[in-house]
């Protein structure tokens, strides 16, 4: 058996492109059901402390206001036996919206006016007169709370410690310890969160379109707070304008959206405004200590690496920070650590590399550092101490071509003419500075299910109920399902975002192509050969005695080996069956589970800054990446595109700015929270090396989401270094730092 | 957002007019690009907006003192663009461009510019305490988050700066706002349009209530051959100024014939100071010069804690816009 189709592996334009650009892909809030009526969410002003009024009759009186729901009016039903958790809910007790008068963080949405038209209840919901009794002092820095830093059995235990790290620290001679702090960021997806909700009052179900990156996640969660079967609760989101991760969990408009849908028996949207878009999960405030020290070959002899993360005071959320330092390092004497500082904010969120792009610029970084102190140059450094297996579980790679994502990197970069003492490159007022660093991310798969109906007609439709949140998954699987059952790719259709579709993961981690694409390809096998059995059936004379390893599915066509071939098309039309259906559930297989599965990349960078006024500016970028097969070179340079910007901005300019005496952000805007704009992000070089990896999924590809922005801030922060001597070890590096 | 209501008016007179006969809270509106915004986080909460878009000020035409006129409701992609600007006044040009965004900058007029408000973060959240929002209830950013905060002329009032781009260049232009109100029309010199905050951080400007912008009347002298528009930020577009320079240095030999230089983003207004540049007229433009200069016009410069790096900022961007000035 044969597949010539060449489709993975070729730049392929997106199949959902044209209905994007010509504004014809509907997104949640473009959805407007017969007698809609529109909700507007009111969010507390202070951070702790508890709700003494709420007084809403003003509002009440506007013409057009349908409602208002506070905590004093919410349904008894959605507090009474109401379970808030999510598929990705961490330890702890979710946010339950409208329980209580109490107030956990600054932003809790408290109320929610509903009208006629969104314009009413925007306005009404200025009128709404709230006060409260503030209980306490505001805890919302990390920094001044490290003291409040704890560890327990809900959180993952980080690798153990192996060798002596205090030890060989203090006896090496060649050794670094540094900090670093970085800030809050929010993930700020272009399209809102945004709901709108339709209860069928007679069949007691709910429909309901959400902006989430997995219809699972919101359908178990309103199953949850209304005592429903699943079944009951059909969730669609089609089209997701940009996730990050914040769709991971549900956000509070669901809540709202469905609660007063039902209540009202009426079809309900809600929308956040941007600054509401700021109210909820976000990429927690780190601040990291790293040890580290070598023998004077540059043989790492010690690493310890310690990290605190902030979470709320009512879920213990926690990122993967410091595993990373133990794994990517050739080093017998290695101590890691992991705690949490509770604070007075909305529990943080997985935002794209969560943790991983944490603890990499903190690694990468006190990486540069230690090659500046043993006068090494930072590549040869990270080639001195290369792992050729994982450190902390001492397992072989699937697969690891990091050695020729540096060489790749470093020749297209030029790194070779970097000069290794700080400020000695100039031109005119430009200080111009070199910097790497090494990006890691693991391989994940899940399990998902799909299924394909193949239809007399000759067109294929694969389905599961995954997400394609802007990263290209209607085309990608598309091309995987194309290809394996021998089809022009025109004609697959592949159908996701419907909580009715075969089960499948959310949309993160990267591990969607390598979960889903997974089941696509077994699924179209599974048809293949469902196509082939049917053909012995339909053409007996061309297929009795062949066997189908014998067979070619190619341009819609079944052939055999003496050239004699006959259309798909004519044999699911050859008797009354017509088209052919099959399901399949796919799962990591067991081999996976001796082998450790990473994405691996070598980012170089230039910057340039202005020795005065200090602003940076980050004219190139090399990203060179290991990532297994690329099934769509063109969407896959876009993941790495995209990644690279947002550690453009992690490094210089993302920073929720919280003014901890009330614990509110302050910068809640696009305009005040600064993230790059194009005239930030200037030439990026993507490189996918070859990588051949037969253990990590059937596709042998590993996901791109998350890998383009491990390791970028810090590759910048320690060109930042080589350009000025100024080793900033705060984030973002703004221009005040380095005056 | 509140309720309000609109009108289109077809002259200035009714526009003026309608402000002074209404008892309701009034706003004019043309480009709308901050109003709008303002109105949504309910830090503007007009009754009644006039919407001035229709009057007869969108023109740019020839002063017969041979300086030029900018109507008010022109907007400001246009003025950046418009022959004579780029040809005499290409400091103005430059100032433009670097403000906002090519979309905000086709909506925007240049009357509308001069109105803009401050982009203080408390007086844009009704949460927090403002005088300038909410006169006698304090100011939040004194010590709050005061990273983009002014250093001169604040009071303990209002630590806000004025955010505008235009007016900073228009400030070395030594401009004029033609403003019509109840008394008839008059002239505003541009240092004198803006106000510091003093005891009322909730007056920008010295416009008298109802009073309409009708034009901005630019000098002949444009400095178009040394200027330069230095605006130091956080990231090269669609960021407000930390620090802007406008320069503009007449040069005979090595000699300084005439020097401006106004600020941005340190103070309640474009911060200039006429004197300081008429003690620098015939000495030679050196680098030492410049940086005397520069202690001169930021003499007095108090920092309040996040925004203490604007002092050494402003001086050296001072320095570094005249120098580029110098070598155009």
């Amino acid at each position: 058996m044969k597949v010539l189709n060449n489709i993975t592996g070729v730049a392929t334009t997106r199949v959902d492109g044209r209905k994007k650009v010509t504004g014809t892909a509907p997104y949640t809030a473009e959805f407007n059901p017969a007698n809609l009526v529109h909700g507007y969410i009111v969010n507390s002003t202070i951070s702790t402390g508890t709700i003494t009024k709420i007084d809403t009759t003003k509002a009440l009186d506007v013409a057009g206001v349908r409602e208002v729901f506070t905590h004093e009016n919410a349904p008894l039903s959605v507090k009474i036996n109401a379970d808030y958790s999510d598929p990705m809910a961490p330890p702890g007790s979710p946010f339950r919206p409208l329980y209580n008068d109490q107030i956990l963080y600054n932003g809790q949405p408290i109320a929610m006016v509903v009208a006629d038209t969104f314009e009413t209840a925007r306005y009404a919901a200025g009128l709404i007169e709230v006060a409260y009794n503030t209980s306490g002092k505001s805890t919302t820095n990390i920094k001044d709370n490290l003291d409040r830093a704890f560890t327990d059995d809900d959180l993952p235990d980080p690798p153990k410690p192996r060798g002596n790290a205090k030890k060989a620290y203090q006896e090496s001679e060649i050794k670094i310890e540094a900090a670093y702090l970085q800030p809050r960021e929010y993930h700020n997806p272009m399209e809102p969160f945004a709901t709108v909700a339709q209860w069928d009052a007679d069949e007691e179900r709910f429909l309901i379109y959400d902006k989430i990156q997995g219809v699972a996640s919101s359908q178990g969660y309103i199953a949850g707070i209304f005592n429903m079967e699943k079944e009951k609760v059909r969730v669609l989101s089609e089209f997701v304008g940009g996730g990050f991760g914040s769709g991971l969990r549900p956000q509070y408009q669901l809540f709202f959206a469905a609660m007063a849908a039902k209540v009202l028996n009426l079809p309900v949207k809600v929308v956040m405004t941007r600054k509401q878009m700021f109210s909820f999960g976000h990429r927690p405030a780190c601040f990291q200590e790293f040890k580290l020290s070598t023998d004077k070959n540059g043989k790492l002899t010690s690493i310890q690496h310690k990290a605190y993360g902030e979470t709320s005071q009512f879920e213990k959320y926690t990122e993967t920070i410091v595993d990373w330092s133990g794994l990517m390092y050739a080093c017998e004497n290695v101590e890691l650590n992991y705690k949490l500082v509770p604070l007075d904010v909305y529990t943080p969120n997985d935002m794209r590399a969560p943790g991983g792009t944490t603890g990499m610029y903190g690694l990468e970084c006190a990486m540069d550092e230690l090659a500046v102190k043993a006068g090494i140059d930072p590549l040869e450094l990270r080639l001195i101490n290369y792992a050729e297996k994982d450190q902390n579980e001492g397992k072989p790679f699937s697969s690891k071509e990091l050695k020729a994502c540096y060489s790749r990197a470093a020749e297209k970069f030029g790194w070779k003419n970097r000069k290794a003492e700080p400020r000695s490159h100039k031109e005119g007022h430009t200080l111009i500075g070199y910097g790497m660093a090494t990006g890691v991310w693991e391989a994940l798969q899940q399990k998902a299910s799909a299924k394909a109906i193949f239809t007399a007609e000759g067109h294929l439709t694969v389905s599961a109920a995954t997400a394609d949140i802007g990263t290209g998954t209607y085309t990608v699987m598309a091309q995987i399902a194309a290809e394996t059952v021998g089809l022009p790719l025109e004609h697959v259709t592949f159908k996701l975002g419907d909580s009715t579709l075969p089960k499948s993961p959310i949309e993160g981690g990267s591990w969607t192509v390598s979960s889903v694409g997974s089941a696509v390809k077994m699924v179209c096998v599974s048809l293949r050969e469902k196509i082939y059995a049917r053909a012995q059936e339909t053409h007996p004379e061309l297929f009795a005695e062949s066997m189908i390893e014998d067979a070619r599915f190619e341009k819609g066509e079944l052939s055999i080996r003496d050239g004699r071939a006959v259309s798909f098309m004519e044999i699911l039309n050859a008797d009354e069956r017509k088209s052919i259906e099959t399901s399949v559930n796919s799962e990591p297989a067991e081999n996976r589970d001796n082998y450790s599965c990473y994405t691996h990349s070598c980012v170089m960078v230039e910057v340039h800054v202005d020795e005065d006024l200090g602003m940076i500016r980050v004219p190139r970028v090399v990203n060179a990446i290991a990532g297994g097969k690329i099934i769509n070179p063109k969407t896959a340079e876009s993941q790495i595109l995209g990644g690279v910007t947002w550690g453009i901005g992690m490094a210089i300019e993302e920073e929720g700015m919280m003014d901890d005496r009330e614990g509110r952000i302050m910068n809640a805007n696009l305009a005040e929270y600064h993230m790059p704009i194009n005239a930030d992000v200037q030439e990026i070089d993507v490189i996918f090396v070859e990588e051949k990896d037969e253990i990590v999924n059937p596709l042998g590809a590993k996901g791109l989401g998350e890998i383009g922005m491990v390791g970028t801030a810090a590759a910048i922060a320690n060109a930042v270094y080589n350009a000025t001597g100024k080793r900033i070890r705060e984030l973002p590096i703004t221009l005040d730092k380095l005056l | 957002m509140n309720n309000f209501s609109l009108t289109q008016v077809d002259s200035a007179e009714e526009a003026v007019k309608t402000a002074r006969l209404s008892t309701e809270n009034n706003r004019y509106i043309a480009g709308g690009t901050n109003l709008i915004d303002l109105m949504k986080y309910r830090v503007e909460n007009p009754d009644h907006l006039l919407d001035i878009n229709r009057l007869n000020f969108s023109e740019i035409s020839s002063l017969p003192d041979n300086g030029l006129r900018l109507g008010a409701t022109v907007t400001n992609a246009d003025t950046a663009y418009h022959q004579e600007v780029q040809k005499n006044y290409p400091l103005l040009a430059k100032a433009i461009l670097s403000g906002a965004s090519t979309q905000l900058r086709n909506m925007a007029t240049d009357g509308g510019n001069l109105m803009q408000r401050t982009r203080c973060y408390y007086f844009y959240d009704t949460a927090t305490p403002c005088n300038k929002r909410e006169p006698g209830s304090g100011c939040s950013a004194l010590e709050g988050f005061n990273r983009i905060h002014a250093i001169l002329g604040a009071s303990e009032k209002c630590i806000a700066t004025h955010p505008s781009d235009m007016c900073v260049a228009l400030a070395a232009l030594d401009a004029t706002v033609q403003v019509t109100g109840e008394s008839g029309s008059r002239s505003i010199p541009i240092l004198e349009f803006h106000r510091l905050p003093g005891d009322h951080p909730e007056k920008d400007t010295n416009l008298e209530p109802g009073e309409l912008i009708t034009a901005i009347d630019l000098p002949e002298k444009g400095f178009s051959q040394h200027f330069e528009y230095l605006k130091v930020r956080d990231r090269p577009s669609y960021a407000f100024a930390l620090v802007s320079v406008a320069a503009a240095l007449e040069i005979d030999g090595s000699t300084i014939k005439d020097i401006r230089v106004s600020l941005g983003g340190v103070a309640h207004k474009p911060w200039r100071l006429p004197e300081v540049e008429q003690q620098f007229i015939d000495q030679q433009a050196t680098p030492q010069t410049f940086e005397a200069f520069a202690e001169k016009l930021i003499a007095g410069a108090k920092g309040y804690g996040d925004n203490d790096f604007k002092i050494k900022l402003a001086k050296k961007s001072i320095v570094r816009a005249l120098l580029t000035a110098l070598e155009k």
